[in-house]
């Protein structure tokens, strides 16, 4: 029964100001919402979804899995053999995409996997084997993998192993290669293949060595802390890099390698501070994982870009892609790169902001507020907003300076299609052109019409009005 | 031929971000070429000679680089100084605003203000949703908006059963609740009645009785008009009964409605039996006790005077035959009157007709007895309800007035929270303008604290020669008398 008569008069109003005036002239506590339309040709789908009676629980179920889940670094192997991936078989960032479609920084990074692989000789030889379909491309996300950025991850490269002790779930990501000239923003020069030659001959060796004569480092909590440490996880990681190097140091030294190729790798990882960026990545991915495929809920459990199409994939609709063209970040520039060299949005790495970090846990990270307009309040505001299109606030992340308040967790797209408000991604931007790499840093969002079309396809799946 | 410089300053660090913004500040000044503010990394020093710069010696990453390429020495001064003063910058003593933007919906409201009372009055298209909103996020709701279909308003009230909340509405107009009035509401006094009303105004002329009678209310819930409706059956009725049942502070609880389901009002007399709390009927129909009679049995059953119900007698007509012609803002007064109106006249035509075959067209010229409801949706499509905007009334008064055939008109006029700040002001006139050979009979639902002030609307009626009654069944009935008698 409705304890509306036992409780003090708390009044939330919706609509026109008429009755919220009368109500405060007569001295009630009034919240009024900021209710605007919502997107186009809505209205029916939202009432649909809205009507839908298994909507509340399978939404708190999603939001209960993403949150149980302990994601561990048992591992650091060949891709080759943890993702089963064949000489020929290449994965990328986004949803899937073919040669012919791909953008400069895909095409430059597939070029310079393909030299890396032996494939080619020259990577300029590369396009051709792509255009006949001699190398397989797929979604990293097809195969419980994400990557940055271009995303590449071929069978030789080295990839984190991170797994779920309660369900033995496992996701995988690269090796992070560290900023500029690097493959997954499209560089693939001799430099570039030679690092990676590098982090497959010596760093992922050295990583398997501490982490296999280590306890699991617990990724989870590495993240709950970092965020406490002024990163959120997507384009600041350099609290989480440091405990990472300050959980495997010691295992590294004991590794048995000698102290040069320890000193080597060490100061590789520690010199990268988005290092841990592949590590926080598999973690969410693991996370959300877990909230894939229940029937009724309206959580997005994936948003990937491939520099052509941004991609959602949502809880409700299985393994379906609602897609729409990238959009080109606006944010701050390296050198005298502008926005005419950026490719539009690309990268796997929006998984962060899927699972409660990234532009959603800005306010944590005032360090880097001036890529939201400059000021520690624009940060503050830039999360609050994130509030409202998600379901739950994170039990684990939690902002100091909102006095604790847990992340803005589960992106809900009827929350998105009714405000209009869109996910607020922190991202990274590649050159345009294949070769160039990394050219500044920024804020994207998706395209906003591939809501209203997840939107369509949860109506389609709901058992109907009424 | 352009200029440049190249300087390293060891111990002046800033992080990045400032330092692109630096960098993207100087570069936008007039006859800067190029620019890199920058700390010197690896990367930064690539960057550095993939511009063109020459690198200074023995940098490291720790040096702040700042590299400027201009048209002239003009140029490159003013680029510079421009880079000095982007590096002193702090902000100002202001920052940034930390005031909180309002919440976008209702779930995100109840975040911080926990469960409440939403109100929704959103375009009706959309009223379901922030309405299902509100109740998965555990608060009661209020729904204004109409235009909700009716197996949405089912559904919205399966769910509030199903999570032990209350659905009021939709097309509520109004509710009391902890002494707050919502929407169209009065100015009451606490006290041990409460009302539960599928009916707007006939909740409020019940209010006002009870307040006429100096008794007050715990709560008044408007449960939405088609609430005792077969196809509802009760649902919200039943809820905000039980409600009334657990509050110790209700003595007595009054259901209003609108003409019900027969079945649904026979089904819930006899639940109302099962409750602990006595129970009065207040509804509509042909052969049913009318507002004032409920209320006066209500009155008696907690042992409370029933007043003589305050009337200002006007000065116009006198009986004669012809038509009675009611001009209605509240759609219950409208159905009140017709049910007495047509004891005693006959066929009322009207736009909400107690019989199907009494349907006329509400825009055209009226013949014979006619009560028009401009409260009704297809009057009020595109325009403000007539408690607020009196415009379509003003006119068919001035209409009526002209025709010949109409021997009394009748309007009601509603004051309280959310309605007209002053009806009378534009009534007076409009009733004084008539021929003494028309009478115009109001009846007045205000309570005496609202703050039109009652007492005041009535005298300015009174003055401009209409009879005034705050019975809406006492005015019907006199109107019918001043025709009635000229037979």
């Amino acid at each position: 029964m409705t304890d509306l008569l036992r409780r003090d008069v708390a009044l939330i109003t919706a609509g026109v100001d008429l009755f919220a005036d009368a109500a405060e002239q007569q001295a009630a506590r009034v919240t009024r919402v900021d209710w605007l339309p919502p997107m186009p040709g809505t209205q029916a789908d939202l009432a649909t979804v809205a009507a839908d009676p298994r909507r509340v629980a399978a939404n708190a179920d999603a939001v209960r899995r993403v949150q149980s889940v302990r994601a561990l670094l048992v591992d650091v192997v060949p891709a080759a053999d943890a993702l089963g991936l064949g000489p020929r078989d290449v994965l990328h960032a986004g949803p899937p995409i073919e040669w012919a479609r791909a953008s400069g920084p895909l095409r430059g990074a597939l070029m310079g996997a393909a030299v890396f692989e032996g494939l080619v000789d020259d990577p300029d030889d590369a396009p051709a084997l792509l255009e006949r379909g001699e190398i397989h491309l797929d979604s990293c996300h097809h195969h419980s993998a994400v990557g940055p950025m271009a995303g590449v991850i071929s069978p030789s490269m080295w990839v984190f192993v991170l797994e779920d002790p309660a369900t033995g779930r496992r996701t995988y990501c690269s090796l992070n290669e560290g900023l500029g000239k690097v493959l997954r923003y499209g560089a693939y020069s001799a430099e570039v293949t030679d690092r990676l030659r590098w982090m497959s001959a010596l760093l992922g060796p050295v990583l398997q060595a501490a982490v296999r004569g280590h306890d699991p480092v617990d990724v989870t909590a590495i993240l709950a802390q970092m965020v406490q440490m002024g990163d959120e996880g997507h384009n600041r990681n350099r609290a989480g890099t440091l405990m990472l190097l300050r959980e495997l140091a010691p295992a590294m030294i004991e590794s048995g390698f000698s102290s040069d190729q320890v000193a080597q790798a060490a100061r590789f990882v520690g010199g990268n501070d988005h290092f841990f960026l592949n590590l926080g990545m598999p973690a969410c991915k693991l996370a959300l994982d877990a909230a894939r495929g229940i029937a009724g809920s309206t959580m997005v459990v994936a948003m990937a870009r491939n520099g052509t199409d941004f991609g959602i994939q949502v809880s409700g609709t299985g393994d379906t892609w609602f897609t729409g063209p990238a959009l080109v970040p606006d944010g701050l520039f390296l050198g005298d790169y502008g926005p005419q060299d950026a490719n539009p949005d690309i990268g796997d790495s929006a998984i962060t902001e899927t699972a409660g970090l990234g532009g959603f846990a800005m306010a944590a990270a005032p360090a880097i507020v001036r890529f939201v307009g400059g000021t520690v309040a624009d940060a503050l505001a830039n999360t609050r907003r994130m509030y409202e299109i998600t379901l739950a606030e994170h039990e684990t992340f939690a902002v100091p300076v909102l006095d604790f308040r847990g992340t803005p967790l589960g992106i809900d797209v009827t929350k998105v299609v009714r405000t209009g408000i869109l996910p607020q991604i922190n991202t990274g931007m590649a050159g345009k052109v294949a070769g160039t790499g990394q050219v500044g840093a920024g804020l994207v969002t998706p395209p906003a019409e591939i809501f209203p079309a997840a939107l369509r396809a949860l109506a389609a799946a709901a058992p109907g009005p009424g | 031929m352009s200029v440049e410089q190249v300087e390293a300053r060891s111990g002046a660090y800033a992080d990045s971000v400032t330092l692109m913004q630096v960098s993207r500040r100087v570069l936008s000044a007039d006859g800067v070429d190029a620019a890199l503010v920058a700390m010197g990394t690896e990367l930064n020093l690539d960057l550095l000679d993939g511009m063109g710069f020459t690198r200074p010696a023995a940098v490291t990453a720790n040096d702040l680089i700042i590299a400027v390429r201009a048209q002239d020495d003009p140029a490159l001064a003013a680029g510079l100084a421009l880079v000095a003063e982007a590096l002193a910058e702090r902000p100002g003593p202001t920052g940034g605003s930390f005031t909180q933007q309002p919440p976008r919906t209702v779930s995100a409201a109840a975040r911080t203000t926990g469960p409440a009372l939403a109100l929704i009055s959103v375009p009706g298209q959309h009223a379901f949703t922030e309405a299902m909103d509100a109740l998965d996020a555990g608060c009661d709701v209020m729904i204004f908006s109409d235009n909700v279909s009716v197996q949405q308003e089912i559904r919205l009230k399966d769910v509030a059963a199903q999570r032990g909340l209350l659905v009021l509405g939709p097309d509520c107009g109004t509710a009391v609740v902890g002494g707050v009035g919502l929407g169209f509401a009065h100015t009451l006094e606490p006290g041990p009645v409460g009302v539960v009303a599928a009916s707007g105004t006939g909740a409020q002329q019940v209010l006002c009785l009870l307040d006429a009678a100096g008794i007050g209310i715990t709560a008044a819930l408007g449960v939405g008009g088609r609430d005792l409706s077969a196809a509802v059956a009760g649902r919200s009725t039943r809820a905000a009964l039980a409600a009334f049942d657990d509050d110790p502070g209700t003595e007595l609880v009054i259901v209003v409605s609108k003409p019900p389901a027969d079945e649904v009002a026979a089904d819930l007399r006899v639940h109302a039996g099962s409750l602990g709390t006595a129970v009065c009927f207040a509804m509509i129909g042909p052969g049913q006790p009318d507002l004032t009679a409920a209320t006066e049995q209500a009155l008696r059953a907690l042992g409370a005077a029933v007043p003589t119900w305050p009337s200002w007698p006007g000065r116009q007509g006198s009986p004669r035959q012809g038509a009675l012609r009611g001009l209605f803002a509240g759609g219950t007064l409208c159905d009140e009157a017709m049910v007495i109106a047509a004891e005693r006249l006959g066929p009322i035509g009207s736009n909400i007709p107690l019989r199907p075959e009494w349907r006329i067209d509400a825009n055209g010229a009226a013949t014979g007895h006619v009560m028009i409801d401009f409260g009704d949706d297809e009057l009020t499509a595109g325009r403000p309800h007539p408690m607020i905007d009196q415009t379509l009334r003003l006119e068919r008064l001035a209409a009526e007035a002209r025709d010949p055939a109409t021997a009394v008109i009748l309007l009601d006029v509603v004051l309280g929270h959310g309605a007209h700040r002053d009806p009378a002001a534009e009534l007076a006139p409009a009733i004084a303008a008539v021929e003494d050979t028309t009478a115009v009979v109001v009846s007045l639902i205000g309570a005496r604290a609202d703050p039109q002030d009652l007492n005041a609307q009535a005298g300015a009626l009174q003055t401009a020669g209409a009879h005034v009654f705050t019975s809406n069944a006492e005015a019907a009935r006199f109107a019918c008398d001043l025709i009635e008698v000229a037979r």
